[in-house]
C-alpha cells in the first residue's frame, strides 16, 4: 500500500460524501445566514442544527462574522438583490417589517399553522410576538430577549473604593464613580464605538426621562421631546459620565472593556446582558464574583433587544418545510433553554423553567414580565429595535460626536439630535 | 512541393486568425471592464437619483439625495478630512520621497539594503499599517506611554484620541507607507538622467543643490506627474487604512468619503445617499484626471 493508493482511497471515499448530502436534499435544504459565531453562540446553534438534521433536513450554515452583523447584512442584501436569498437570515426589529414590506419574506400562510400548532400566541411574550409579525402573520422567529439597561459591577473594586452598595440613581452613580477614581480604578468601562456610546446614552435617557420620555424620543421621534430641556439634561449626564471613562477608549471593543472590569482595572460597565458571556467564560459566578443591577435610575424599566431569524420567500417546497421545522425547533423548550443560557439572554417563551438560569437571568425574566405590564418595556434604540437604520445612524452620529468632543454643549446636542433625525426620516 | 502549395491555401485562415486573435484575447477583459466598471458606475448614478434604502428601488426623487448629503454634517467632516489628508499625504510623500531618492543617489554604500528598508512598508497592506500605527500612537500603550515610562513625564502625544488632530495621525501612517514607493519611482527617474549633463554642470561650477533643483528635478516632470496621480487616487479611495486605524473615530472625526460611502450604503440602509456620495467622489477623481489626461495627450501631439 503506497502513498498513491492511499490517496486514491481517500479521494474516492471523500467523493461519497457529496452523494450522501444530496440524498438528504430530497427532504429539503435550508441555508441560514447569521452572525451567531462566538463560541457560546456556536454551541447553542449546534443544538438547533442537530435537531434540524435529525428531522431529516439539510442545514447549510452561512455564518458571516464581524461588524456586529453589518457584514452579514451586506452579504444578505447582495444575495437578495441577485435573486438568490437564503432560506432564513438573522434580521431583527423594524428591519423585519421593511423586508416584509419589500415582499422578500415568507408569505402569510407560511408559518401561521406552525404558530397555531405550537401555541405561539399564548406562549410568546406579546412584545416579542409583535416584532416578528407583519400584518398579524408570523414572518420570523424570535430567539431571545436581551436586556440592554444593565450595569455590570466588580464588587471587589467597589469594596476597594469603599462603596457600600450598587448605585440606584444617577447621583449615586456619579458618587460611586468619583470614589472609584480616587482609588485609582477606571470608574466606567465603555469602549469607544458609536453603538457603545449610544448603548449608554439610551440608558441615560431612560434614567432621565423615564419610559414615556424614552418612548416619545426614540419610538415616536417626537421633535419637541428630542430637542427639549430633558434631552439636554440627558446629554449633560452623558458628558459627566464620559469624564469617568478611560480617555484612550477610542475604538475599543466591548468585550475588552468587560475584561477590564473582570480583572479589576475598571469598576463597572453599562452594557447589555451579552456581557455576561464574558464573565461566564472567565469562570465567574453571578451574584458572587460580579453583580448585575439595572442601570441606575432605570429599575422597573427594561430596554429589550430581541434576536430573531426571518424566513425568506422561497419557491422550493422542501425549503419551505425546512423553514417550518427550524421555526418549530427554535421555539422548543430545549433550544430556548440552551441558547439563552449561552447568550446571557432570557427565553421568549413565558413557560420556561428559569431555575436552571443564573440569578441575573432570573431577575431579567422577572423584570421583563413586570415591565411589560405597565409600558416599562421599551425597544432598544442602540440595537435597532426602535427605529429604522437611517434614524438610528443619525442618533449614533450625534451621540458619538458629542461624547468625543470635550467642548460640546448639551443643549446644542439636543437640537442637533432633533435636526439629524428629521433629516434621516 | 506539397507544403509550398498548401501554404497559400492556409494563409487566409491564419490571416483572419491573426486579425481576430488580439480582439478575442482582449474581449473577456473588455467585457469585464465594460460591465464591472462602466455599467456599475451607471447603475450607481441611477441609484443616486432614487429613494433606495436598504435594497435598491427605482422611485426617482431627483436630486433629493444630493441635497441630503449637502445638509449632512458627517459628509462635510469627511470631505474636509479628504482635503487635509489628501493635501498633506501627497505633499509630504512627494517631499520625503524625493529627498530620500536624492540622498540615495549619492552612490552611498549598502544602497541596495537601505533602499529595501525604505521600500518595505509598501509590501504591507494598509490594514497592517493601520493596526500597527494604531498601537504605536495609542496614548495608553504606544509611543506616548513609552516616553513617559522612560522618564519624560511631561510628554503627551494624544492626537489619535483628539477629534481635531486624529486625521493627522492617518496622514503619518499613510506617508510612512507610501513615501518609500515614491522614493523608488524617483530613484528610477534619477538613474535615467544623463550623467553627462550633470558633469557638464559641474564643470560650469554649479553646486550640487543647484544641479538637482535646476537641472535634474525639472527633467523628472513626468515622474512627478505619475507619482501625483498614484498618490491622489490612493488618497481618494483610502478606506482600509482609516477602518483599521480609527474606524472613523473618535466619533466620526477621521471619516473619509470612502468610509462614509460604505457605511451609508451598506450598514445604514441609505443606499441612495451612499450612491450620491460615490458619484461625488467620482467627480472629484475626474476633476483631477481629466486635466491631467488632457495635458498629457496634448503634449504628445506637440512632440
Amino acid at each position: 500500500m503506497n502513498a498513491i493508493t492511499r490517496l486514491a482511497t481517500a479521494v474516492s471515499l471523500a467523493s461519497l460524501f457529496p452523494l450522501a448530502a444530496s440524498a438528504a436534499d430530497d427532504k429539503g435544504t435550508i441555508e441560514v445566514t447569521h452572525w451567531w459565531t462566538s463560541p457560546g453562540e456556536n454551541a447553542a446553534m449546534e443544538v438547533l442544527r442537530n435537531q434540524v438534521k435529525a428531522d431529516g433536513y439539510t442545514w447549510k450554515d452561512n455564518a458571516v462574522a464581524g461588524g456586529g452583523g453589518s457584514t452579514a447584512m451586506t452579504v444578505l442584501k447582495s444575495r437578495v438583490v441577485a435573486g438568490n436569498p437564503p432560506g432564513a437570515a438573522q434580521i431583527k426589529g423594524p428591519d423585519i417589517q421593511e423586508w416584509a414590506k419589500a415582499g422578500y419574506l415568507i408569505p402569510d400562510n407560511g408559518l401561521d399553522d406552525v404558530a397555531k400548532e405550537n401555541n405561539w400566541d399564548t406562549l410568546l411574550y406579546p412584545t416579542a410576538a409583535k416584532i416578528v409579525q407583519y400584518g398579524n402573520h408570523y414572518v420570523a422567529v424570535p430567539f431571545n430577549i436581551h436586556r440592554v439597561n444593565w450595569l455590570w459591577i466588580n464588587p471587589e473594586a467597589f469594596k476597594k473604593a469603599g462603596i457600600a452598595k450598587p448605585p440606584t440613581s444617577l447621583e449615586e452613580l456619579y458618587d460611586a464613580a468619583a470614589k472609584l477614581q480616587q482609588a485609582g480604578i477606571t470608574p466606567i468601562a465603555l469602549g469607544g464605538q458609536p453603538w457603545q456610546d449610544s448603548t449608554l446614552f439610551e440608558s441615560v435617557v431612560l434614567a432621565v426621562m423615564g419610559p414615556e420620555g424614552y418612548h416619545k424620543s426614540f419610538v415616536d421621534l417626537d421633535q419637541a421631546t428630542l430637542t427639549g430641556q430633558k434631552m439636554a439634561d440627558a446629554f449633560a449626564a452623558l458628558k459627566k459620565l464620559a469624564g469617568y471613562m478611560d480617555p484612550n477608549r477610542s475604538g475599543k471593543d466591548w468585550n475588552l472593556t468587560t475584561a477590564d472590569v473582570i480583572n479589576g482595572k475598571a469598576g463597572m460597565q453599562p452594557m447589555g446582558d451579552w456581557a455576561k458571556s464574558e464573565w461566564t467564560a472567565a469562570k465567574k459566578v453571578a451574584g458572587k464574583d460580579y453583580l448585575c443591577v439595572p442601570f441606575p435610575g432605570t429599575a422597573g424599566s427594561y430596554t429589550y433587544n430581541v434576536d430573531s431569524l426571518a424566513m425568506f420567500n422561497v419557491k422550493n417546497k422542501g425549503t419551505l418545510a425546512a423553514q417550518r421545522d427550524v421555526a418549530k425547533i427554535a421555539l422548543g423548550t430545549q433550544f430556548q433553554t440552551v441558547f439563552n443560557q449561552n447568550k446571557g439572554s432570557i427565553p421568549v417563551r413565558n413557560d420556561i423553567d428559569m431555575s436552571q438560569f443564573d440569578s441575573c437571568a432570573q431577575a431579567s425574566a422577572k423584570d421583563f414580565a413586570e415591565a411589560s405590564k405597565d409600558g416599562g418595556a421599551q425597544p432598544s434604540m442602540a440595537h435597532n429595535m426602535a427605529t429604522n437604520l437611517p434614524v438610528q445612524g443619525a442618533v449614533f452620529d450625534v451621540v458619538t460626536n458629542f461624547i468625543n468632543d470635550k467642548n460640546a454643549d448639551p443643549a446644542k446636542a439636543a437640537q442637533q439630535l432633533g435636526a439629524a433625525i428629521k433629516a434621516a426620516q | 512541393m506539397n507544403s509550398v502549395v498548401a501554404l497559400p491555401r492556409a494563409t487566409p485562415v491564419l490571416d483572419r486568425l491573426q486579425r481576430w486573435l488580439p480582439k478575442l484575447v482582449l474581449a473577456p477583459s473588455m467585457v469585464v471592464i465594460l460591465v464591472g466598471f462602466y455599467a456599475y458606475i451607471g447603475w450607481t448614478l441611477v441609484l443616486s437619483f432614487t429613494s433606495s434604502s436598504f435594497v435598491p428601488n427605482y422611485t426617482f426623487v431627483g436630486l433629493a439625495q444630493y441635497w441630503r448629503l449637502w445638509d449632512n454634517d458627517r459628509w462635510w467632516v469627511a470631505s474636509k478630512n479628504l482635503v487635509i489628508f489628501g493635501g498633506l499625504f501627497i505633499g509630504i510623500s512627494l517631499v520625503v520621497g524625493v529627498l530620500l531618492a536624492v540622498l540615495l543617489d549619492q552612490r552611498i554604500r549598502r544602497e541596495g539594503f537601505i533602499r529595501t528598508v525604505y521600500l518595505y512598508p509598501m509590501a504591507l497592506s494598509m490594514i497592517v499599517t493601520g493596526t500597527a500605527w494604531k498601537w504605536l500612537l495609542n496614548p495608553g500603550m504606544g509611543l506616548d506611554k513609552l516616553l513617559r515610562d522612560w522618564g519624560w513625564t511631561g510628554f503627551t502625544f494624544d492626537w489619535l484620541i483628539n477629534q481635531d488632530r486624529v486625521i493627522y495621525c492617518v496622514v503619518i501612517a499613510a506617508v510612512w507607507q507610501a513615501s518609500g514607493f515614491i522614493m523608488a519611482m524617483f530613484l528610477a527617474g534619477l538613474r535615467g538622467v544623463d550623467g553627462s549633463i550633470i558633469r557638464a554642470a559641474q564643470v560650469d561650477g554649479a553646486s550640487l543643490p543647484t544641479i538637482y533643483l535646476k537641472i535634474v528635478l525639472p527633467s523628472l516632470r513626468p515622474v512627478f506627474f505619475s507619482a501625483f496621480m498614484i498618490l491622489a487616487h490612493i488618497a481618494i479611495k483610502s478606506f482600509d487604512l482609516v477602518m483599521a486605524m480609527t474606524a472613523g473615530g473618535p466619533g466620526y472625526a477621521s471619516d473619509l468619503p470612502a468610509v462614509f460611502m460604505y457605511s451609508f450604503t451598506f450598514s445604514r440602509g441609505q443606499m441612495g445617499m451612499g450612491s450620491a456620495s460615490a458619484m461625488l467622489m467620482l467627480g472629484a477623481i475626474l476633476a483631477i484626471l481629466v486635466p491631467y489626461l488632457y495635458s498629457e495627450l496634448r503634449g504628445k501631439r506637440h512632440d
